[in-house]
């Protein structure tokens, strides 16, 4: 089945290696006999709901992410309606914030957000710099660890009742003090971690995966094929003992 | 000196010997942390005794090789006081200016963070700024926030200070932009741009209008003759350049040097362009110096190499070649000089995350690796964070069969000489704290003397 990636602003938002991200979930897909096909979509490029099955968004230096924020927040409503039928939806930091209702900076300036995640985000005097070690449960009954790096001075308060990705086993988190990171709308997965995210956490990749296939097969999801992981699962035990010795805490 | 001062640097001195006594290493940062800790103003007065002033020099990459090639030049005219180990914190400069004591010209590295309390403290003769790259994010944050300190420590410079800036990275030759007694240097040599921005350039976007550049020539990372076409800024013209470039594999590069002085050919004993932009920053040190152009290329061809940055080591009828790696635009041109010089069969990359190194890892993603990829019989993968290396290569197409993960960087190192046949070579790209490493397994092997006991 094709797979069709929209990646938004790949030539501004690629501060934490963001390929390494898209390169993980091509691999994986080429070995189940899934060709992904990657759009770049960027300023002044228009967003259609219903040709993409899967959404990534990566995250920027302030510089970079101001100058493409307007043309975001034009992309709203292709991104809810995208969103809602079904398609999977990858956010890593800067994206993350800028997916949520907005940004406001310690000078009182602001960016605006897309709204798609029910979450603000406010500039912190300190950044939260540090490994990560994450609980999730995105399917009933499924735990998995997520391990992770971030760097971000934003604090974001998720909506009273909103579902995040996990609980911070260890480090910071969105806020610091709330104990959960990332945010879950649907399909679509907001988080603050890097490191790259998906070649050390291969479940997360195989789950946006499998979303992407059942929509853009029109059929519910399946999980893949297992891979041996042996590689990813060192690399994950790794940083994770690496976040519960010098993860950040206040 | 005043008798406090003789006191807290006898008593710093006296450390920094039982250090190397005990074994803990060089002892070069001790000394100075401690005098550091008594004392911050003891700098300014350790750099204000020095007849001929102090020299800084800071990049994201080439500040230690910039410093030891204007070091090469500057040495038979003074007598230095220079942190030649890479020890470019505070306290590293407090241990070199304590450590000489009859020194004429202080040369000194300065991290990128440090700069501008080293500034502040040092009233330097010169500053001489290469580059900014993204490097480290965990540690300095985002380049703007490193550009932005550079820019207040400039604007609070006296004017006196010679300040050499590379015009050919925007953020950096906007730090000079209408200030006097600058010298600006770069490359004009279309033959040897890339045809295109490498994966994650920095500093694309105009500097005041954040249009993208249009590059003329881009050479290293985002180095290179640009031009805003919606508003106009383009590249400031240079004082000081280099013309007419050849590059010779790993044996070096040839160029002419072109300078307000003169023009001279220069023939360098390092790699690729990358360190064509590091003599042209140690040129500029040394003519706002004033030193003369004949002495300064006669300094620059008997430099070889800066510590760790660039090695080769004989093993058993077998060439080591070490080069570092830390962030994605000097890793790059590390990159692209193997494959412009001879590809290699075998490559040891090691990854450590102290620190030194960075805790984050994932600037591994960001470096072109693809093409080496392609080319190499065997990768053999090392270090604390071996695994994700692994992974990196593995994602970006080597064949599983064609990697190896060693855990630890003495067997990594085993295993690479195997593969290697007598009079072969051996490529080794280690981060900062797996080459610190590396240097000592080879000089417990006998192959290199600890960097403390060099001249």
């Amino acid at each position: 089945m094709r797979i069709r990636v929209a990646h938004l602003y790949p030539e501004y938002l690629n501060i934490y290696a963001d390929r390494g991200n898209i390169a993980v979930l091509a691999r994986r897909a080429a070995l189940r006999g899934h060709p992904l096909e990657i759009e770049p979509v960027s300023v002044g490029d228009a967003l259609r709901p219903g040709e993409h099955d899967l959404v990534y968004i990566g995250g920027g230096q302030d510089r970079e992410q101001a100058l493409i924020a307007p043309d975001l927040a034009g992309k709203a409503e292709a991104l809810a309606e995208i969103v809602a039928g079904g398609a999977a939806l990858l956010a890593v930091c800067g994206g993350y914030q800028l997916l949520g209702r907005g940004y406001r900076g310690r000078d009182g300036s602001g960016m605006p957000g897309t709204g798609l995640f029910p979450h603000e985000t406010v500039a912190g005097e300190r950044r939260m710099i540090g490994d990560v070690l994450l609980e999730c449960e995105l399917e009933p009954g499924a735990r998995q660890t997520v391990a992770g790096f971030e760097n971000h001075a934003g604090r974001t308060t998720l909506d009273p009742g909103a579902e995040p990705l996990g609980r911070v086993v260890a480090g910071f988190g969105n806020d610091g003090k709330s104990g959960f990171e990332g945010c879950r709308v649907g399909r679509a997965l907001g988080t603050y971690l890097h490191g790259p995210l998906l070649p050390r956490n291969p479940w997360l990749a195989d789950l946006l995966l499998s979303w992407a296939i059942a929509h853009a097969s029109g059929t519910a999801p399946e999980p893949l094929e297992p891979l041996p992981d042996r590689l990813e699962g060192i690399a994950h035990d790794v940083a994770a003992g690496r976040a519960r010795a010098r993860g950040g805490r206040f | 000196m005043s008798t406090r001062l003789y006191l807290e640097c006898a008593a710093a001195r006296t450390v920094g010997r039982l250090s190397r006594v005990a074994g803990r290493g060089g002892g070069t940062t001790l000394p100075g942390k401690l005098l550091w800790k008594l004392d911050p103003g003891a700098i300014d007065a350790l750099a204000a005794r020095l007849p001929y002033g102090s020299a800084l020099v800071s990049a994201t990459n080439g500040k230690t090789t910039t410093t030891a090639m204007a070091a090469r030049i500057l040495s038979t005219q003074h007598k230095l006081a220079w942190n030649s180990s890479g020890a470019n914190l505070a306290s590293g400069v407090a241990s070199t200016l304590l450590a000489a004591p009859d020194a004429e010209l202080a040369l000194l590295e300065v991290d990128e963070a440090a700069l501008p309390e080293i500034l502040r403290r040092t009233k330097p003769q010169v500053v001489s700024l290469g580059n900014l790259f993204r490097d480290q994010l965990d540690r300095y944050g985002e380049l703007e926030i490193v550009a932005e300190r550079w820019r207040a420590a400039i604007a609070a410079m006296s004017p006196m200070t010679a300040l050499i800036v590379n015009a050919d990275d925007p953020v950096v030759a906007e730090l000079a932009v209408n200030r006097r007694n600058t010298l600006r240097f770069g490359i004009d040599d279309p033959a040897h741009a890339r045809t295109s921005l490498q994966h994650a350039a920095d500093s694309k976007y105009c500097v005041r209008c954040g249009k993208p550049y249009a590059y003329e020539a881009a050479y290293v990372g985002h180095l290179g003759a640009y031009r805003c076409e919606a508003c106009g800024h383009s590249r400031p013209p240079l004082d000081v350049a280099a013309h007419n470039i050849h590059l010779d594999g790993l044996a070096g590069s040839s160029f002419d040097l072109v300078t307000p002085g003169g023009i001279a050919r220069v023939r360098l004993a390092l790699p690729g362009l990358y360190n064509v932009y590091n003599a042209l920053a140690a040129a500029g040190v040394a003519y706002a110096l004033g030193t003369p152009v004949d002495e300064i290329v006669a300094g620059l061809e008997r430099f070889t190499a800066a510590f760790g940055r660039f090695e080769r080591i004989e093993a058993d009828g077998r060439e080591i070649v070490m080069l570092l790696i830390k962030n994605p635009a000097g890793a790059n041109e590390v990159v692209r000089t193997l494959i412009d010089a001879e590809v290699p069969s075998v490559v040891v990359v090691a990854l450590n995350d102290a620190i030194a190194d960075g805790r984050d890892v994932s600037w591994i993603w960001d470096v072109d690796f693809e093409p080496l990829l392609e080319r190499v019989e065997r990768v053999i993968v090392t270090g604390e964070r071996a695994a994700e290396l692994g992974l990196r290569f593995l994602y970006g197409g080597l064949p599983e069969a064609s990697l190896e993960v060693v855990d630890s960087l003495d067997q990594a190192l085993t295993r690479g000489l195997e593969h290697v046949p007598v009079g072969g070579r051996l490529v080794v790209l280690p981060t900062y704290t797996a080459m610190l490493a590396l240097r000592a397994i080879a000089a417990d092997r006998g192959l290199v003397r600890p960097y403390w006991e060099q001249a």
